[in-house]
């Protein structure tokens, strides 16, 4: 089965929820750094509960380019249909 | 005109704020004299020091110091130039020699500094659709060298032979994988379970690396370090170490039996543009490295005093970093920054220096690290001890009891 960033998003944002600790609304558009505020721990514990959840690998180099709960919905569908 | 230094002013201010509490600036101590590896003058005042990794006592050894003397005089002051041009001298090759000797092994590299080894390692082993599979709590030179190179990084949790295993699956199979292991961790000083982890990695084909630092000269039966110790020599494919611990000078290298490792030498950038160790360095290098072999007293000494100094913080109501003392690095955990500092402060007016680890080093954790010296004697760890618990009660540090 092909997934796609839609596709992904709204389990994502599910995934993201218990790390909301500031409780905004999340969509395709919030930002880790900026909105979400999270530190490098929690980002490692977060990136970590993405992948089992995929079974895939986000590699820490590739990190620094997702910006968005929408970067990582992308990267996440393109890394399991490769 | 923006000012580029705009973007430290958070961390100007956190530091300028500690200052302001009249307290005493610990990253710009001074030692004005250096008596042995456990004793030094601060402020005019002599001070015992338990945060040094002169794990084995070998900076004031006469061998060492009498082939630093003359290799300054016969050699000079320094090389000026690269390994690879005119910056390898007879020492240079002699303190290869005594790290083949020494690990066993059928290749060695010097580095300038153990950061510099790691540096090099990482960006050159691993390129492009090639992995580096390594430990969350790895070494800053660790991840330096992951960011200097294009290879992908994965990291598994600390210590989870459980996490390596599920992230060395997620791996293509084909793709070239090098696993970075640690044998102590410096920060809480607690070891690798490397007889687990080296098999799991071995088992999903990668190569692996494991970094000696603070294990070198007292772990194993020859003081090679965890791997020896944990019966996997002939699993590891390189071990990285470093000169500026155990062997009381500066220096990084790497140590292989792989038959191609000398191509290493052309295509580690950190190994090519740099001038090499001066002469006195790697005399010293050589001598101690020589002498370590064979320090079997030292060795037992340094985990004796470890051990009694882990068993009677603890007792003290200490909390420490591991349950047991697992190497010669003791850490003492603080409830936050503001009592980290004063606990620090009030222990180098005892008359004791530690390192207080700043928090961005340790996320979450506020430490003062104490190291032990094979030097170290067994009235000196009792006076460290007394002198623990007064600067706890003058700095109003809880001990749980």
């Amino acid at each position: 089965m092909s997934l796609s960033k839609d596709t992904v998003l709204p389990r994502l944002i599910e995934i993201i929820e218990p790390f909301n600790k500031k409780g905004i609304a999340l969509s395709a558009d919030t930002s880790f750094a900026r909105d979400l505020e999270l530190d490098s721990l929690t980002v490692m514990d977060l990136v970590a509960e993405i992948e089992d959840e995929y079974d895939i690998i986000l590699p820490v180099n590739m990190l620094p380019d997702l910006e968005t709960i929408g970067d990582v919905a992308g990267a996440v569908a393109e890394i399991k249909n490769k | 005109m923006p000012d580029l230094f705009d973007k430290f002013q958070p961390l100007i201010d956190q530091y300028e704020g500690l200052m302001a509490s009249g307290m005493r600036d610990p990253f710009h101590l001074k030692m004005e004299k250096i008596l042995s590896p456990t004793r030094a003058v601060v402020d005019g005042r002599e001070i015992i020091l338990v945060g040094t990794y002169n794990y084995m006592g070998m900076t004031f050894d006469p061998d060492v110091i009498a082939a630093g003397q003359k290799a300054l005089e016969e050699f000079g002051s320094g090389t000026t130039g690269s390994r690879v041009l005119n910056g390898t001298y007879q020492g240079h090759a002699e303190c290869e020699a005594a790290l083949r000797d020494f690990y066993d092994m059928d290749h060695a590299m010097v580095f300038s500094t153990g950061y510099q080894a790691n540096l090099g390692l990482m960006s050159a082993m691993a390129g492009r659709g090639e992995y580096i599979v390594l430990d969350a709590d790895s070494h800053a030179s660790i991840y330096d060298g992951c960011a200097m190179g294009n290879a992908d990084i994965v990291r598994f949790k600390h210590n989870s032979v459980e996490d390596l295993a599920k992230r060395l699956k997620r791996i293509p199979e084909d793709a070239g994988k090098l696993v970075v292991l640690e044998g102590v961790y410096s920060m809480v000083g607690d070891i690798a379970p490397l007889k687990e982890m080296v098999a799991v990695a071995k088992e999903a084909g990668a190569m692996v690396v494991v970094d000696e630092a603070h294990a070198m000269g007292f772990f194993g039966e020859n003081g090679r370090g965890v791997f020896e110790a944990a019966g996997v020599e002939d699993q590891v494919d390189f071990v990285v170490g470093t000169f500026s611990k155990s062997v009381g000078t500066v220096g990084g290298f790497v140590v292989s039996n792989h038959p191609k490792f000398d191509v290493l030498r052309f295509v580690c950038r950190p190994y090519v543009y740099t001038a090499s160790l001066p002469p006195a360095v790697v005399a010293c290098a050589a001598t101690s490295i020589r002498k370590l072999m064979h320090a079997h007293d030292k060795r037992a000494h340094l985990w004796a005093a470890s051990r009694k100094m882990h068993a009677e913080l603890r007792a003290a109501g200490f909390t420490l970093g591991t349950a047991e003392a697992e190497s010669a690095i003791i850490a003492v955990k603080m409830p936050d920054q503001e009592r980290s500092a004063k606990m620090w402060a009030a222990l180098i007016d005892e008359g004791v220096y530690v390192n207080m680890v700043p928090p961005q080093a340790t996320p979450g954790l506020h430490l003062l690290r104490c190291s032990l010296c094979a030097e170290h004697s067994d009235a000196e760890v009792d006076e460290i001890i007394a002198r623990f618990k007064r600067a706890a009660a003058a700095a109003g540090l809880p001990l749980s009891t």
